[in-house]
């Protein structure tokens, strides 16, 4: 995407910055566990349809925030919308349903379950799925099998067709953070949260992730996604948002954070007081 | 009335105010009386044909009212008892707490052992009742048969052979089964069959009668105020608070114990700090089985050694734990002092074959409100 | 779906009989009487009960993962829901049966209301107090006159004798023999039993089954897909719930009479060991395990008793009180070793034995 049709092109790039078309609003939501202040987010957009990251070093609360938005965990305050809709309280389930769909740091497949059943678990509307529905073949048959259609598409399309059959426990990690992806796809989100989604794969399995995520994004998707990799969130992101100690404390294009002092700091400790000093080339 | 059939007592059966007819009770207390045909009925005994001293225990309940169908046996139960004395409220609260710290104390001993074998394993002991059956069991064989020593040696021994059978059990089928990576939930059965062995091997060895340990059974009340109590549930009081006391040290004070403590909060953050979990795990079972079978010493002495005494006793014991907070050896003690003052209370204001049911309804109502107990913490129960 | 299970186990297992039934008839023993007693109670009335149950608590523990410790509760208040609206209120067969099954669902629905959403350790103590205050509610005093208290009820069983279409005289087959009374709540238990079965096989196949097999796996991983683990665990809870209250609605009914000991924990673990015994989370599971458990609990029954009245075994073991606790020794050595060495069962499948609290 070039910088001159960036969308967000006008945008000043400091924390808590309003966007244009925002997908995500999130006001003041605030998580801590015993004395310790885990996530405090005064204000965070994410613009709609746009490939979005969020960095910080360990520790910042970055999983903690994906918890919290996604239901799977609650804030002490706050509350946070989804294209208009207020989800501050609702459950997991109906959130993913509302179309915000999240992967796991850990992945979550159903080890024991077959690849082809974790993805037409993942479908919707399935009135077999219902206890009365599901005593009435006929009444899901035709639904199965165009889910089953789509599942066979998307495994194609993220190459695990030939582990069709087979239990998911037996992929290996990268194979399992493409599954999960693929799972995600058939609940037909309008916005992905990606939790280290290249983390522990090889470098050819990364670039193939990574081209899906893009190509979803020009499909219309918008994706937020956590990453450590710096190659990787300066190579596709079209933002990027910095937590560090459970705030956000800068956003801006790829190419400003690099130079960011805050998020330099944040990284390597607050221990850069010598005015003048350089800035160590990882940062850069 | 105490056992003893009343005999020549006067049961008058009529249907919508007409008598219908008139039974007498027999030698053995029984009486029987044939109706005409479907219906409702009324049984109404004639107060006037009751022995001296004996009354209705409830008035209200002096006429039970009925119905049969043509073929059916009905049976009704007049309850009897001495004309009830007019026991003042206090007193009857104070009796109910000294009895209920009494029992509180006990169940709070034998549940420390349950909760810490969770908060270290994850395990449910279900055969943590039976374990306490166990030393009361072994007790009771030194005391009445074999070698008929005293109470307190006998109860020594057991205490040694309650640790003997909680470390056995650790390291004979625990430590095995964690070591091939088997599963909470099948653990979890596991330990029901072992309960199940347990109990029934207890029942083969002491048959299926209570029966009484030699020392200490019979003893004149003594009277301390409004309560009335026994030198032994006082001794039984002080055994319990003092092996509190000392548990509640051992956990605070020394190594050992705040290394239990600390592997039941958090087994990897411990591990990593240098503790030796597989000996402290083997050391909370030793500990688990011991105060099992002090509590079922202590239990037997208060009332009879019987084989299902551990098993009722379990589930008081869960009531306790989960009020207190499953995993915290405090939180057991609190929640069995809880227990037992709940259960006991009750019995004032309501019949006392219903006592367990109301600790184990706090219990569901614990689980509703605030699942992690008094003093559980939240994050581990899902 | 799954293939079935590979040939050769069911070889293994068939030569397991093999072998036992050899050692009964070339022991001294009355090896015929033995036969026909363990074959009797595994084909009868009380092994259709077990059966209906263990289907029940198939769903809760083998589908779903939920640890039931009482699911007697369930047969309780089916049985004292038919058997009080029959014999304290007067009303007829089906008013009984249908009350059975509204006390089973209102049951799983207040078990399940709190607990679903903690471990599963803390369902399996809810659930041993729930059925343990049940029945101490309903021997109690107070409740004497609707329950009948400890000395229960009876004869609420005429309106389903009435409507037996037997003929008149015995039937047999074997070593089993019947009068027309007593085949009909038999026969009833295991058509029950057949049209269970099918539910469960059509329950299983289906989508909603498949929600079922990811929530017993991983709840976190299904809602993150959508779906409510919650509202399915209490789908389930209430489906295998009710079966439990037809179970015991159909046990009391043969019976003729009511007691409340009768429903004590031991029933929910020797139902475990059957599901368990079957295979957990299989169709014929339930089934087959309560022919089997029956039959080998029969078979070692009347077995201790002819050795100790033959003289093999010291006299006071073959009293009634021993062989009760023999009996137990042996259904709980056997659960710790099925749960040991062989939790898939007979015709469970190892891979998907899910077993870890969650």
């Amino acid at each position: 995407m070039s910088v001159e049709t960036h969308p967000l092109a006008g945008v000043a790039p400091d924390p808590g910055v309003a966007k244009p078309d925002p997908i995500l609003v999130v006001d003041g939501v605030t998580r801590s566990f015993g004395g310790l202040q885990a996530v405090d987010v005064s204000h965070l957009e994410v613009q709609r349809g746009l490939i979005t990251a969020l960095i910080g070093p360990n520790g910042a609360g970055k999983t903690t925030f994906f918890n919290l938005l996604s239901g799977f965990d609650r804030p002490q305050g706050g509350r946070w919308s989804f294209d208009g809709t207020d989800i501050s309280r609702r459950p997991p389930h109906s959130i993913a349903r509302l179309g915000l769909v999240r992967t796991f740091q850990l992945t979550k497949v159903l080890a024991k379950m077959s690849v082809i059943e974790n993805m037409m678990l993942a479908a919707r509307g399935n009135p077999g799925e219902r206890f009365a529905g599901s005593l009435l073949p006929p009444l899901w048959r035709t639904v199965e099998r165009r889910t089953r259609d789509r599942a066979d598409e998307l495994l194609d399309r993220f190459r695990l067709a030939h582990m069709r059959e087979e239990y998911a426990g037996t992929l290996s990690g990268g194979q399992r953070k493409l599954l999960e992806m693929a799972r995600a796809l058939m609940v037909e989100p309008r916005m992905l949260m990606l939790d280290e989604p290249v983390a522990g794969v090889n470098p050819a399995l990364t670039q193939s992730l990574l081209g899906h995520v893009e190509a979803l994004r020009d499909e219309g998707l918008t994706l937020l996604f956590v990453e450590h990799d710096m190659d990787v969130v300066m190579g596709i992101s079209d933002w990027v948002v910095c937590m560090a100690e459970g705030r956000v404390i800068a956003e801006g294009p790829p190419s400003a954070i690099g130079r960011n002092r805050a998020v330099i700091d944040a990284y390597l400790g607050s221990t850069h007081d010598e005015p003048g000093a350089e800035p160590p080339a990882e940062a850069r | 009335m105490d056992g003893e059939p009343l005999q020549g007592v006067r049961v008058v059966v009529s249907r919508d105010g007409d008598r219908v007819g008139t039974a007498t009770s027999g030698p053995d207390g029984g009486w029987r009386l044939a109706l005409p045909g479907d219906g409702a009925y009324e049984a109404t005994l004639d107060q006037a044909s009751l022995p001296e001293g004996v009354a209705v225990r409830d008035a209200e309940r002096a006429t039970l009212p009925f119905t049969v169908s043509s073929g059916q046996q009905r049976t009704l139960v007049f309850s009897f008892g001495d004309e009830p004395a007019a026991v003042s409220y206090l007193r009857r609260m104070a009796q109910a707490a000294v009895n209920g710290i009494k029992f509180g104390l006990i169940i709070a001993m034998t549940a420390i052992g349950l909760s810490l074998v969770y908060g270290t394993t994850r395990l449910v002991n279900f055969a943590h009742g039976d374990m306490v059956t166990f030393g009361a069991m072994v007790a009771l064989l030194l005391n009445t048969s074999g070698p008929s020593l005293q109470l307190i040696p006998a109860g020594v021994v057991a205490v040694a052979s309650g640790a003997a059978l909680g470390a056995g059990m650790e390291s004979g089928l625990w430590r095995p089964l964690r070591r091939r990576r088997t599963g909470l939930i099948q653990l979890l059965v596991i330990s029901i069959g072992l309960a199940m062995i347990l109990r029934h091997v207890i029942l083969l060895i002491m048959g299926g009668r209570p029966r009484p340990y030699h020392d200490y059974t019979v003893q004149a009340p003594v009277r301390l105020g409004p309560v009335l109590t026994t030198p032994r549930d006082l001794v039984v009081i002080a055994v319990s608070t003092v092996v509190l006391v000392g548990i509640g040290l051992l956990l605070l004070r020394t190594r050992i114990g705040r290394a239990m403590r600390a592997v039941a909060d958090n087994r990897d953050l411990a591990a990593s700090s240098g503790v030796d979990v597989q000996r402290v795990i083997l050391f909370v079972w030793a500990m688990a089985g011991a105060l099992a079978a002090l509590g079922g010493v202590l239990l037997g002495v208060v009332e009879n050694v019987e084989w299902l005494m551990g098993f009722r006793a379990l589930l008081l014991m869960f009531a306790a734990v989960i009020l207190g907070g499953l995993g915290t050896a405090f939180g057991a003690m609190a929640g069995g002092i809880v227990v037992g003052l709940a259960t006991e209370i009750s019995t004032i204001f309501q019949p006392s074959e219903l006592k367990t049911m109301w600790a184990l309804i706090a219990m569901v109502v614990v689980l509703l409100v605030r699942p992690q107990g008094i003093l559980g913490r939240r994050e581990r129960i899902g | 779906m799954k293939l079935s299970r590979p040939r050769p186990v069911m070889l293994v297992w068939a030569g397991v009989l093999l072998v036992v039934l050899g050692v009964i008839a070339l022991s001294p023993l009355d090896g015929q009487r033995i036969l026909r007693e363990a074959v009797r109670t595994a084909t009868g009335g009380n092994a259709a009960v077990y059966a209906l149950a263990a289907i029940g608590l198939n769903i809760h523990f083998g589908y779903t993962g939920l640890l039931n410790f009482g699911h007697v509760g369930f047969m309780l208040v089916g049985a004292y829901g038919l058997a009080i609206t029959v014999s304290t209120l007067g009303a007829p067969l089906w008013a009984g049966v249908l009350v059975g099954l509204a006390a089973s669902l209102v049951l799983a629905l207040l078990l399940g209301g709190p607990t679903l959403r903690l471990r599963a350790d803390y369902l399996a103590i809810v659930t041993i107090a729930g059925a343990e205050i049940l029945r101490h509610v309903t021997r109690s005093g107070p409740a004497t006159d609707v329950t009948g208290g400890v000395f229960g009820l009876t004869g609420y069983a005429r309106g389903f004798d009435r409507i037996n279409p037997l003929p008149g005289g015995r039937y047999g087959f074997w070593v089993v023999d019947y009068s027309a009374r007593q085949l009909w709540p038999v026969l009833v238990g295991w058509g029950l039993v057949l049209l269970a079965s099918l539910l469960v096989f059509m329950l299983t196949r289906s989508p909603w089954g498949r929600v079922l097999r990811g929530i017993r796996e991983d709840e976190d991983a299904v809602r993150s897909i959508g779906k409510n683990a919650y509202s399915y665990k209490m789908q389930s809870l209430v489906l295998g719930g009710m079966l439990g209250g037809i179970a015991g609605m159909i046990w009391v009914v043969q019976l003729g009479s009511i007691d409340p000991d009768a429903f004590l924990p031991m029933v929910t673990f020797f139902t475990y060991t059957i599901v368990i015994l079957g295979g957990p989370a299989t169709v014929v599971g339930p089934v087959v395990g309560a022919v089997v458990f029956w039959f080998v609990v029969q078979g070692f029954d009347t077995a201790i008793r002819e050795a100790s009245t033959s003289g093999y075994v010291p006299a006071f073991l073959g009293g009634p009180e021993a062989v009760g606790a023999l009996r137990f020794l042996l259904v709980g050595a056997g659960l710790m070793l099925l749960m040991i060495y062989r939790p898939e069962g007979m015709f469970g499948n190892r891979r998907e034995m899910q077993l870890d609290v969650g």
